[in-house]
Parts: C-alpha cells; sequence; structure tokens
C-alpha cells in the first residue's frame, strides 16, 4: 500500500478537509469524541462500563431490552452450535437456512401477513425496496426528514424523487396531485422520525394519498415496532391505518435486539422481490445465531403488553422531568420513546453531553446533517428495563449537567 | 416584458427573503457558491418555488440546476 502523503497535497480527501477541521477544532477544547465511544463491558440493556466507569445507557434503541433476555441469548447459542458462525452465502444461493425461514414465519405472525422479507440490515431493507418497487419513470414521494436509509434507497433507483416538507399533509397532497395521474409512485412515510421523536399523523397522511390513481404506501416502523400498537406491530397499526398500508419497513436492530431488517407485505406478487432485489441479492445472509436470537425476541414481543406499559410510563416521566427542569425538548409532549433535547450549537451540546457521561449516563449526540432544521439534539431512548430508580437518577444527572454548563437555569 | 423575464423576477422574489448576504442576482448566480446555501436551505426554497408556479422539481431535476438562470429556464419549461 502506499504511505499517505503531507496533507497540502489535494487528492479525494480534500473535501473532507472542513470536517476534519471542525473536529479537530473541537477536540482540541479538550472535549471527548462524542462518536468514538468504546463500551468496554455491557452489563444490561441499560448498563455499560465506559472508561472504567459504570453508565446508564439512555442512547441505544434497545426500546424493549431484549438484548439480554435469557430465552434469545438460550436460542442465538444453540444456532451458533449446531448450524455454525456464519452463511458464507446470499439467500438466494446456500445462505438460507432453517433459522432465515423460521424468522421470516415469526415476522408474518407478528405482522399477520402473507409475506416476511428478511434483510441482513435494516439499511439495506429501505435500500432494497425502495431501488426495486420504483424504477425509471415511476415516482418516490418522501417525507423531508426521511431516514438517509430512505434517500439512499431513491439515489440507488432510478425513478424520479419528490420530497414533501416534514409530516405535512397537505404539502403531500399537493405534489401528490401535480404528479402525472398514470405514473406509478411509491409514498414512504415513517411512524416514528427518530430525531425528534414525533409520530407521523398517518391517518390523515393515508387519507391524502388514497385521493391520488396508482400510489403504494410503505411505512418504516423502524422505531415503532414492539412498543406502538395492540401488537406492538407499529405506529400504523396504533393509529388503525394497516388496511391502506402496502409495505412495513422495520428493523432487528432496535426493539428486537439484534440486527438484520425485514419487508412485510400482503401482495401476491410479493415474493419475486427476493430475485430482483440486489441488496437482497448480492449480500451474505444473516448469521444462524443473529436469525435464531431475531425468531424467539420477536415471538415473546407478540406478548410484551407490560413491559410496553412501562416503557410508555419511563417515557412520559423522563419527558415532564425534562421539561420541568427547563429543557427545550422535541415534541410538546412525549410521542414515542425518543425524548431529544435540542441546543443552541455544537459547543454546547458536546458539554452537556461530556458532563452527562462523567456523570454516569449515555445519551446520543446528532448533529447537521442528520438532525433536521440544523439542530444539534442529545438524543435520549428510553428501554422498558429502565427502572423507576434509573430515570429518577437520569432527571438528575440532566439537572446537574444542564446547571454545570449554563443550558438550563 | 417577456415570460422569461417574469419567471426571473418571481424566481428572485423568492429568493429574497433566503438572501440572506444580500447577493446581486444574476443569471449566472449560483446557489451553493454565491448565495451560499446549505441542503436546509434549498429544501425550503424548492418548495417554495414550487407551489409559487405549481410545478414539481424532482430532486433528480435539482441536481443539475446550479444557477438562477438555470432554474429559470427549468420553471420555464415545467411550466409548458
Amino acid at each position: 500500500m502506499t504511505q499517505a502523503t503531507a496533507t497540502q497535497t489535494r487528492d479525494l480527501f480534500s473535501k473532507f478537509d472542513p470536517l476534519i477541521a471542525e473536529r479537530e477544532a473541537l477536540l482540541a477544547t479538550g472535549v471527548r469524541d462524542p462518536f468514538a465511544i468504546v463500551m468496554d463491558k455491557v452489563l444490561s440493556p441499560t448498563r455499560a462500563i465506559i472508561k472504567g466507569k459504570e453508565t446508564i445507557l439512555l442512547g441505544t434503541y434497545n426500546y424493549m431490552g431484549m438484548t439480554f433476555d435469557p430465552d434469545v441469548i438460550a436460542a442465538g447459542k444453540k444456532a451458533l452450535d449446531e448450524f455454525g458462525a456464519g452463511t458464507t452465502g446470499s439467500r438466494v444461493l446456500n445462505g438460507t437456512y432453517q433459522g432465515h425461514r423460521e424468522v421470516e414465519e415469526a415476522l408474518k405472525e407478528f405482522y399477520g401477513t402473507s409475506s416476511a422479507m428478511v434483510f441482513s440490515t435494516g439499511y439495506q431493507a429501505n435500500l432494497g425496496m425502495i431501488s426495486t418497487l420504483a424504477g425509471k419513470g415511476d415516482y418516490v414521494v418522501l417525507d423531508a426528514d426521511s431516514h438517509a436509509s430512505i434517500y439512499d434507497g431513491c439515489f440507488l433507483g432510478d425513478a424520479e424523487i419528490v420530497r414533501f416538507r416534514h409530516n405535512s399533509v397537505e404539502d403531500l397532497d399537493k405534489r401528490l396531485g401535480r404528479l402525472p395521474a398514470d405514473a406509478l409512485k411509491l409514498v414512504v412515510l415513517e411512524g416514528v422520525y427518530s430525531m425528534l421523536g414525533d409520530v407521523a399523523p398517518l391517518p390523515a397522511m393515508v387519507a391524502a394519498v388514497r385521493k391520488h390513481p396508482n400510489c403504494m404506501i410503505l411505512v418504516d416502523e423502524a422505531h415503532g415496532m414492539g412498543f406502538f400498537g395492540p401488537n406492538g406491530r407499529g405506529v400504523y397499526e396504533e393509529q388503525g391505518v394497516e388496511k391502506d398500508v402496502d409495505f412495513v419497513v422495520g428493523t432487528f436492530s432496535k426493539s428486537v435486539g439484534t440486527v438484520g431488517g425485514f419487508c412485510v407485505s400482503n401482495h401476491p406478487k410479493f415474493e419475486v422481490m427476493r430475485l430482483v432485489c440486489r441488496p437482497y441479492v448480492f449480500t451474505a445472509s444473516l448469521p444462524p445465531s443473529v436469525v435464531a436470537t431475531a425468531a424467539t425476541s420477536i415471538r415473546k414481543l407478540m406478548s410484551a403488553g407490560e413491559k410496553r406499559a412501562h416503557l410508555w410510563k419511563n417515557s412520559k416521566r423522563l419527558h415532564k422531568g425534562l421539561t420541568d427542569l427547563g429543557f427545550t425538548l422535541g415534541t410538546k409532549e412525549p410521542q414515542s420513546a425518543i425524548i431529544a433535547v435540542i441546543l443552541t450549537d455544537q459547543v454546547q451540546a458536546v458539554a452537556i453531553w461530556q458532563a452527562l457521561l462523567e456523570l454516569g449516563l449515555y445519551v446520543n449526540m446528532a448533529r447537521p446533517p442528520a438532525t433536521p432544521a440544523g439542530t444539534f439534539l442529545l438524543r435520549c431512548s428510553l428501554c422498558a428495563e429502565h427502572s423507576d430508580e434509573q430515570v429518577g437518577q437520569i432527571i438528575g444527572m440532566f439537572e446537574a449537567a444542564g446547571r454545570t454548563v449554563g443550558a438550563i437555569g | 416584458m417577456t415570460d422569461r423575464q417574469q419567471i426571473f423576477d418571481s424566481v428572485a422574489a423568492q429568493i429574497a427573503p433566503f438572501n440572506k448576504k444580500g447577493v446581486d442576482l444574476t443569471e449566472a448566480t449560483t446557489f451553493a457558491g454565491d448565495l451560499e446555501w446549505d441542503s436546509l436551505t434549498v429544501m425550503d426554497f424548492v418548495a417554495a418555488i414550487e407551489d409559487e408556479f405549481d410545478i414539481i422539481i424532482t430532486m433528480n431535476m435539482q441536481a443539475e440546476i446550479e444557477t438562477v438562470g438555470q432554474l429559470v429556464d427549468a420553471v420555464a419549461k415545467l411550466k409548458g
């Protein structure tokens, strides 16, 4: 391999110089790097050791705390013993084992659909579904605050891409009305938007879409699965629009507690996707232990009503606690298991983030371009396994950190 | 006044609220370079233009539009 040359030389890395300079300036102030945290030990879904300090985890998306569930772990160990460490193959060649079939059966039962297709990550599920469903001459209509995997699915495909203002029913309706009536359209929505933790007004959006011809609707329930709806299917179930949604995309890396992605649907031709969807075909399938843990977790999530109730309680309590302290949050009312604290600038955001870490609390720091409207966020995601005592400690740590940094009075 | 000039004037009126630096607008003014707009500003502006002219400027088209003149041409074409 070549050796790196002096930084003055112009090469393909030169476009990253402003970002490198910004990060160097920030780290020169003595703060820890928010994007280089290492968990030395993980004690439970809610506790880890970071740099020798026991830390409460409040930024993991591990909503239902399934990562250490004894049944889930046992299923993974058994599959590892019986089927080996990996499949070394594509789902359509040598990479479909009994476990892949079983996890797809579990998904079909969980969602009550006729088809389920498992991808290696949630990112690939959106990438694959969107780029494959919408082809040349078709339209993808998406919310401006959509996740990167939805945007990347658009860029991978050949369709025309149209954005509407975040969660604006009127804007969606207007844009659909301007598209050619005979063109085929895929409208992509999310149940929960992960940056601010706000929920989509799906009944109104679905009604707006159904006024226009030739539309199919895909809802990403990455942050809704496990938590919303009587069966934990997602926001679309809770809001009663199941009959109007054509595709649900989701992930195993949040409530399910492992890694992987999926799409479920009742479309009679859905199975052809396995042959034409490149992010499904041209990558290795999930390891046997992963699909075994996912299948076990999904089946347990079907009857997790008590956990859901405790998670709601945690979310409401943290939202109220932080509001009472004077923090500005992403939503006026708690809408999901995500509570986003909005801060004025990067310096303040990193200062509180670090103060919290030193007190023993990990949250996600998020910055543009991942965040809407150029905001800097400390994003908290609650877990059903956070105890009442931990939520109390979390609020106490936010109070101490907020006062130290001067973000609250 | 030609149709094109009318479109230019309407586009200029839509740019005004986003033109924080008061840059003089010509056909050659670039959105990223001269106006220094970030992607969020571009998104808000595109939505405003779409509503003003009752058109859709897809993201595919937006990728090809760098100057005010190119936007005026695109609007003229889309209005048909």
